[in-house]
Order: C-alpha cells, then sequence, then structure tokens
C-alpha cells in the first residue's frame, strides 16, 4: 500500500491575520511495508503532514495517493481510508472514554460493524499486540491503569482496526526511559510480525535511529532529507542546525573518525561497541 | 471544523484604540449602544455612521472582521425585520396573501435592523480590539465602587478571564478528540439525532475527564503561586488614563449630545 504524496501545501487560517504555512510543498513516496521516522523540530509541521495521510485534515493544495487512490477525491469513503491507515495520536489516552478496557478497544471494530466473533478475536489480538494481557486487563476501567497501560490500550484500540499503515505520533512523549523503550521494541516486533507500514513521530533522533528503515526530516514545513539513517548522521551539521542533534554514539564515531580511527558509522551502541573492540584488536594483531 | 466559532476573538495590534484604556472603552461602548436606543430619526444615524468609521478606522481592523460578527446573529436581524414589516398598524402599501406592509412597518423594520447592526457592531469592535485579560481588568475596576455592597469584583473578574482563557483550548481539544475518535471510525455527522446523540458520548467523556483535569491542574498552579483571592492583590500592568483617553472620551460626549439634539430638537 504505497503512500504518495505530491507538493502538499498546508495553511492554517488562510486569508486571515492569523495565517501560518504550515506545510510548504511536501512530496514523497513510502514504500509498502517501509518503517519511516519522521523527525522536526517542535512545530515544523509533523503532526499536520500525518493528518492529512487518513483525511482528517484536507490539504490547501497538493494530492495524496493511497495506493493509488486520490482521498481527497469525492468518490473516495473516508471511512474506508481511515480504516487503512490507523492514526495514533499524541497523548491518546487522552481518548479512552469507556467503562472497560474491552469496550474501549472495540470501539473501532464495532463502528466497521463486525460480529461480536471478530471484534473480540481483534480485540484479544490487539491487547496482546501491544504487551498486555487480555485476561486481566479486559475488565478493568481504563481509567485505573497507569500511564503507560492506558497508552498501550489506546494504541491497541487502532490496531483493532487492522489498519495496514499505522502512524503514531510520538507514542513515547511523557514516559520514562524503560516504559519508552518497551513501546518502542513492541513497535518494532509489530512491524515485523505484521509487515504492515509504520511511519512513527518522534522529535528524538536516539529513539528512532536504530527502528527505522529511512528518516524523512521536517524543517519548518519543508522536507529537508529523506534517507537511511546513516546517510542522514552524516549531515550532522545541518542537522543541529535545525535543532535536531544525531545520537551520541554516531556522533562519538564521528569524532573518533576525525581523529584518525578507521571506523564505519554506527547507529546502535551494541553495533559501535563491536565496530570498537575490531578495531582494537585488529590494531593489536596489526 | 471548530475554526469558524469567533467568540471574543481579538486581533492584536497597536493603534490609538488598542491603546485605549480599557474601562474607558467599555465606558464608551456602553455610551455608544445607549446612544443607539435615542436614535428617532434616520439621519441620527449619519452621526453613528462617522463615529464607527472613525472608530474602525483608527483601529485598522479589517472591515470583514466587524461583519463576520453579524453572521450568528442573522437569524435574529432578520426575524425582527420580518416581525416589524408584518405586525405594524398603519397605511398599507402592499399586500402578499394575507400578510400586509404597511409603510409605518418598512421604516420601523429598518430602523431596528440598523440599531440591532450597530449594535452588534460596535460591541465586536470592543471585543476585538481588547485582549480578554485586559476586558476582564476594565471591567473588575469598573464592578470595585459596588464592592462595598457585596459585589465579589474580583472573584467574577477572574471568572470570567478563566473562562475566556480556556474557550480557545476546549476547543482545540475538542478538535483533537473528534478527530482522534474519527480515526477509529466515529461518525458525527450523520445518522438521525438519537444517534448523533449517541455518537457524541466518546467525544463529551475524555473532554469532560479534560476539562477535570485542566481545572485542578490550574488551581493546583494558582495555589503553588499563593494565589488567595483578590484582598491587597496589586497589579504588574496598572492601568492608567491617559491624554488619548481623555479625548476619546470628549468625542463620545460631543457624538452623545449630537445624538440628544437630532432626537429633541430637530424637528
Ligand atoms: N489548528 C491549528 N491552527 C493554526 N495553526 C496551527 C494549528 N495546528 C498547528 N498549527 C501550527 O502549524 C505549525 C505546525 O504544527 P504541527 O502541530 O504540525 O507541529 P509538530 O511538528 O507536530 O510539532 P510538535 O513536535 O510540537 O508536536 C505550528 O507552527 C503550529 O503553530
Ligand atoms: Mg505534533
Amino acid at each position: 500500500m504505497p503512500i504518495k504524496v505530491e507538493n502538499l501545501v498546508h495553511i492554517y487560517s488562510k486569508d486571515t491575520v492569523f495565517q501560518h504555512v504550515a506545510l510548504d510543498d511536501v512530496s514523497f513516496t513510502i514504500e509498502d511495508g517501509e518503517f519511516i521516522g519522521l523527525i522536526g523540530h517542535t512545530g515544523s509541521g509533523k503532526s499536520t503532514l500525518i493528518q492529512h495521510l487518513n483525511g482528517l485534515l484536507k490539504p490547501t493544495s497538493g494530492k495524496i495517493y493511497i495506493d493509488d487512490v486520490d482521498i481527497n477525491s469525492k468518490d473516495v469513503e473516508l471511512k474506508f481510508i481511515r480504516q487503512k491507515v490507523g492514526l495514533v495520536f499524541q497523548y491518546p489516552e487522552h481518548q479512552l472514554f469507556e467503562e472497560t478496557v474491552y469496550k474501549d478497544v472495540a470501539f473501532g471494530p464495532t463502528n466497521l460493524k463486525l460480529s461480536d466473533g471478530e471484534i473480540k478475536d481483534r480485540v484479544k489480538n490487539s491487547l496482546e499486540l501491544v504487551g498486555l494481557n487480555y485476561e486481566e486487563i479486559k475488565d478493568k476501567s481504563p481509567f485505573d491503569l497507569s500511564g503507560g497501560q492506558k497508552r498501550r490500550v489506546a494504541i491497541a484500540g487502532v490496531l483493532a482496526m487492522r489498519p495496514k499503515i499505522l502512524i503514531l505520533d510520538e507514542p513515547t512523549a511523557g514516559l520514562d526511559p524503560r516504559g519508552r523503550d518497551e513501546i518502542l521494541n513492541e513497535i518494532k516486533s509489530l512491524h515485523k510480525k505484521e509487515k504492515i507500514t509504520i511511519i512513527l513521530v518522534s522529535h528524538r533522533m536516539e529513539d528512532i535511529a536504530r527502528l527505522v528503515d529511512r528518516i524523512l526530516v521536517l524543517n519548518k514545513g519543508k522536507i529537508q532529507f529523506f534517507d537511511t539513517p546513516s546517510r542522514i548522521f552524516k549531515e550532522a551539521e545541518t542537522l543541529e542546525s535545525i535543532g535536531l542533534g544525531i545520537p551520541q554514539v554516531s556522533d562519538l564515531i564521528r569524532q573518533l573518525r576525525k581523529r584518525g580511527f578507521p571506523i564505519e558509522d554506527c547507529i546502535s551502541v551494541e553495533e559501535a561497541k563491536n565496530a570498537i573492540i575490531n578495531v582494537l584488536r585488529g590494531k593489536k594483531n596489526a | 471544523m471548530l475554526k469558524d466559532i469567533t467568540i471574543g476573538q481579538y486581533i492584536p495590534g497597536d493603534t490609538p484604540i488598542h491603546n485605549l484604556d480599557p474601562r474607558i472603552k467599555i465606558i464608551i461602548t456602553f455610551a455608544f449602544i445607549a446612544a443607539l436606543f435615542f436614535i428617532n430619526k434616520f439621519f441620527g444615524y449619519l452621526f453613528v455612521v462617522a463615529f464607527m468609521i472613525m472608530a474602525v478606522g483608527l483601529s485598522k481592523i479589517p472591515v470583514r472582521y466587524i461583519f463576520k460578527g453579524l453572521k450568528p446573529l442573522l437569524v435574529i436581524i432578520l426575524l425582527t425585520v420580518a416581525l416589524n414589516i408584518f405586525m405594524t398598524e398603519g397605511e398599507v402599501i402592499y399586500t402578499i396573501w394575507k400578510l400586509r406592509i404597511t409603510k409605518e412597518g418598512l421604516i420601523q423594520a429598518a430602523f431596528m435592523a440598523l440599531r440591532l447592526i450597530f449594535l452588534i457592531t460596535g460591541a465586536s469592535l470592543l471585543t476585538l480590539t481588547t485582549s480578554p485579560i485586559s476586558l476582564t481588568d476594565g471591567i473588575e475596576k469598573l464592578l470595585n465602587p459596588l464592592r462595598s455592597i457585596g459585589v465579589p469584583a474580583h472573584e467574577l473578574a477572574m471568572m470570567m478571564t478563566i473562562a475566556l482563557r480556556f474557550i480557545p483550548t476546549l476547543l482545540e481539544e475538542t478538535d483533537k478528540i473528534m478527530k482522534a475518535q474519527m480515526a477509529r471510525g466515529a461518525d458525527f455527522e450523520t445518522g438521525n439525532i438519537i444517534s448523533r446523540a449517541r455518537a457524541m458520548v466518546p467525544l463529551l467523556v475524555p473532554l469532560f475527564i479534560s476539562a477535570f483535569r485542566r481545572a485542578d491542574e490550574l488551581a493546583l498552579a494558582m495555589e503553588a503561586r499563593c494565589y488567595r483571592g483578590g484582598e491587597n492583590r496589586t497589579r504588574m500592568k496598572q492601568l492608567s488614563i491617559e491624554f488619548r483617553d481623555y479625548m476619546a472620551l470628549i468625542i463620545t460626549i460631543v457624538f452623545f449630545l449630537a445624538i440628544l439634539w437630532s432626537r429633541y430638537f430637530v424637528k
């Protein structure tokens, strides 16, 4: 299910004194099954961009194709698009409303008018995908859960729609480091297991560098880069100038190489450790 | 989808109108509205038009903003006009079916419409050029003399400030939750009244929860900064009456006198 965006422009409050260009001529293509990181400084237009992908916002100009269908043409049912493209908002736990976790996760599938059996399957499956124990949690009130659990329930609520494309807006905002890693790992394994396209929005390079295939960097409503992590990290200066950094390990490797250490780019601590050990061993042997 | 609501929308600026003391602006607005009710001849509106043109011109607010405030009240204005046209007794000039249009009715309708239009645009000009904070500041100061008879001026003003402050926040929040539920297939736009009302549950529950959470946080934040009500409170920005405020008052008095003159001394 490729996503193709062509010359997308979005202007908030057009023709008023509050006019604000949030997206400025954005074009890109995302292939089936890719894991994309969307990164940018606060206010760069990330949330605006993703809301276009399931028709919640209409472009001021430009086109969006999902599976070669122009989603803003008159004869397209938005309900259909929203089922294909699942969107998890920032702080999704604020949208919980039902008495029990089960009912809340079932909200999406119920709207799709599925059979009770199918709904139950989906709820169970979705809760397990986000690492929650179905039997234990299904009858609890969503408001009695911890922050991390609430967020998982909310994500499960979107997964239950069985989207082919899953977009998550800062799913780790406000979580502690452990909660953050857990959620990110679950998203990663979800990508592996379900083979769906995932777009992960973040403003922390550290979080997404090791997970994603490609990174789309937004700066003031324009695309700055759209490439693999290792190639993007070569642009450390530009990234810093637009308020983003590169992961500490990548920076360390760069510094080492500047001082004559023969080492390749790395994006995870593990990789870097092995590379450094290899270089050191190699030196000793030589 | 909720962007069209412009209650108390304020357009920042640095013009003589924006910079008037809010107390003076409130008083002038009331004087203006009172004057509208003294007018009994069309030619009295000439002064009103002149006054409005001057005020709007000085404020540099685009004219369409002034008229935007009329939109939600269009129905009321049309209703008033219709009632006046058809219900006033007098010299009949036209009859449609059983409805009689009278000359007096037409005049009366035009009069009422003009009065309403100027009333609304005058009030909009006040809110368009005064930030909610200084507006409530002004109201508090104006109500202060009534404290001795038990009017809780500060508390009223604080409640208004907070309410005004949270209108945009709540609208934004509504928009966000609506979108989030729509992403899960919720449908707020189709269906009959009952199914639409039921569709509001997934919107209202999170909205109330977040409103209470915000109220809680705000109360805590205010207490943490030692807010204890209005007793002996001083302000960072003291209101003060300047030369331009006296000028504005004088112009308003002249305007008011002109209206009175048109009512009582012109045949
Ligand atoms: N409803 C709106 N009305 C007017 N302007 C808006 C609206 N929503 C966002 N903006 C503006 O558009 C710009 C982009 O906002 P957006 O929410 O897409 O940023 P973001 O990249 O998601 O930022 P963050 O990392 O803080 O979530 C911002 O400057 C913001 O002020
Ligand atoms: Mg955002």
